[in-house]
């Protein structure tokens, strides 16, 4: 089929127009981020001169002190905004460490033993993915209150240690890339099931760990009301109930709540530019194959 | 043998035991229990009392603010999936295209905004939608302006009024655009996947037998890609039926004036939390799940069984 001259047109231009709308609000948050707070209405991106056009650019609007104010003077309760920042590191590292390892162990355990109960859990799995948050919120909430849980950080991690989302993941993982006549050859060895999980198990399905652990990083990262409604004590909110915070006593200062913003999803997109491959195949696994 | 054949009929249970153990008392326990809450009326955790039927009757007859936040959701949930799931087969289809230049480029900055995250995208377009000076707000205002100069006898008001609010009267449409940001290059990277196990043999074959472009996407495409396309669909509706992050942050906890942007979410936060009522907020909990129930148990009647 011959081309036309328009082919490329059609295809690039509504491309190109798409990206640019996707690209607007970060050119918005990264401007907005490092502008002073008198140049802040001054032109929609960067600070604009006056009388010198709408592309002249007034470099004095530029400052970092909306980043120096936030790690000087913005206080999460007693502490300074770096303890939020420090309380989502742990958070989103402790649970994806774990949330990845229990929902491994428990795939693995499903793909590859034959036990009793194994049909049944695997359904529970499988009915596990339907249940939909919103109704776990309040007897959630009381389940915490009676355990004692309620304004600690194992109230949000230990629900989240083995997901049934993971679980499903990484059993369809291990029954695809793990053939059952290695691990025969393994017991026969004489090794431990333990260290088969460890040192053939984990190896095998290693992009689904890589996926998985950023899948999860990412999830609690974001998470918000979750930690609205568990935590109590400011100290230790995760970055994104302090950043939302910070729209209350800072509202007029806009631009230090984009610089909050930023340093809270600045790692994430960091990551992403690194990781790019895997954090799309993480955030779509089990979606193909679903 | 008899201890190594021990350990191995245990070690199956060791291994799903975090799951199951995890299960049981953050899901099994909690549910059990909101069954039980939601016949009850609750002060904060400590106290609560039996009230039978009351919460759903309640919720039924006199909560108007529920019905509200269940219509908000319904045009939400309508208007969010009819503008972004059809941009982003669009999106994905261009993309699909063999002669694309930079296909992982363009994959690249579509996908990025599901990683910032709805709070993080409530609080930016917060700003982008800012009643007064807000980045939309101001553009949408200067073409008014232009409007009227280019058309004399436009009618002051006709579309935006000049006090533009997004955030109170027009919440709606300013959560469909955040979540069309935020959502439409998470859908097309499902349907860009989807697109590429359709049967190259098949599309020749209809090619070489006269089928036109229209008739190709509609005879070969549309059924190849409909498990996913079900799939996205479904997954989609749960998470507009659960929206609660955006409208929180962008227009505040208690919806916003008119309580233009409560949501069930919402509305299930501020009884349960800012009221105290857990019970009645399981109540709300499970009308909420009862609907995605029967939308999940419809989805797989609809989707044929063996094709994905």
């Amino acid at each position: 089929m011959r081309k036309k001259w328009w082919t490329p047109v059609a295809i690039y231009v509504p491309l190109a127009a798409f990206a640019l709308v996707t690209l607007v609000p970060f050119a918005y948050l990264m401007f907005s981020a490092f502008k002073t707070k008198e140049a802040f209405f001054s032109g929609p991106f960067w600070p604009v001169e006056e009388d010198g056009g709408w592309w002249a650019v007034d470099w004095s609007g530029f400052t970092f002190t909306n980043f120096t104010r936030l790690w000087s003077e913005v206080k999460i309760g007693e502490a300074s905004f770096m303890r939020a920042v420090l309380n989502s590191f742990f958070f989103a590292s402790v649970m994806s460490v774990v949330g990845t390892l229990g929902a491994a162990m428990g795939g693995y355990g499903l793909a590859m033993f034959k036990f009793k109960g194994r049909e049944f859990i695997t359904t529970v799995v499988l009915g596990a993915l339907v249940i939909p948050g919103a109704l776990l919120i309040a007897p959630g909430y009381f389940l915490l209150f009676q355990l004692g849980l309620l304004d600690s950080y194992a109230g949000l991690i230990l629900p989240g240690v083995a997901p049934a989302f993971g679980v499903y993941l990484f059993r369809q993982a291990f029954i695809s890339s793990l053939p059952h006549e290695m691990m025969e050859a393994g017991r026969i060895d004489g090794c431990g099931e333990w260290r088969m999980f460890f040192q053939m198990g984990l190896p095998m399905v290693k992009p689904m760990v890589g996926a998985f652990v950023l899948i999860t990083y990412l999830g609690t990262w974001t998470n918000f009301i979750g930690p609205q409604i568990i935590i109590q004590t400011p100290e230790k909110y995760p970055l994104a109930v302090a950043v939302a915070q910070l729209r209350g006593p800072f509202s007029i200062e806009y631009g230090m709540i984009m610089a909050g913003t930023l340093v809270a999803i600045g790692p994430v997109l960091a990551l992403f530019l690194l990781l790019q491959k895997d954090f799309i195949a993480g955030l779509t696994a089990g979606a193909v194959k679903g | 043998m008899s201890k190594k054949f021990r350990s191995t009929a245990l070690m199956p249970y060791l291994f799903v035991a975090p799951f199951v153990v995890s299960f049981v008392v953050f899901v099994v326990y909690p549910l059990g229990q909101s069954v039980v809450l939601a016949f009850m009326q609750t002060n904060g955790p400590k106290t609560r009392q039996f009230v039978g039927l009351d919460n759903f009757s309640w919720l039924f007859t006199q909560d108007p603010d529920f019905w509200k936040s269940v219509l908000n959701i319904i045009l939400y949930t309508a208007g969010s999936m009819l503008i972004q799931l059809p941009a982003s087969l669009g999106l994905a289809l261009l993309l699909n295209r063999k002669d694309i230049k930079a296909r992982g480029f363009w994959r690249m900055i579509f996908f990025a905004p599901i990683l910032v995250g709805l709070v993080f995208v409530a609080i930016i377009f917060g700003l982008l939608f800012a009643p007064n000076n807000g980045l939309i707000n101001d553009a949408l205002y200067q073409a008014t302006l232009m409007f009227d100069r280019v058309i004399p006898f436009y009618p002051d008001g006709w579309v935006f009024d000049r006090e533009f609010r997004w955030t109170a009267e027009y919440a709606m449409p300013a959560m469909i655009i955040a979540s069309f940001w935020m959502y439409v290059g998470f859908n097309m990277i499902y349907f860009l996947a989807a697109l590429q196990n359709v049967s190259k043999d098949l599309m020749e074959a209809a090619e070489v037998d006269g089928a036109g472009p229209w008739q190709r996407f509609l005879n070969v495409t549309v059924p190849a890609i409909r498990p996913v396309g079900t799939f996205v669909v479904l997954l989609s509706f749960i998470g507009s039926v659960q929206l609660f992050e955006l409208p929180y942050l962008l227009v505040g906890p208690d919806g916003g004036p008119g309580k233009k942007g409560l949501t069930p979410v919402m509305h299930l936060f501020s009884k349960g939390f800012d009221a105290g009522d857990l019970g009645y907020a399981s109540a709300i909990g499970w009308l909420i799940a009862v609907v995605l129930f029967g939308v999940a148990l419809l989805q797989k009647k609809l989707s044929n069984p063996g094709t994905d």
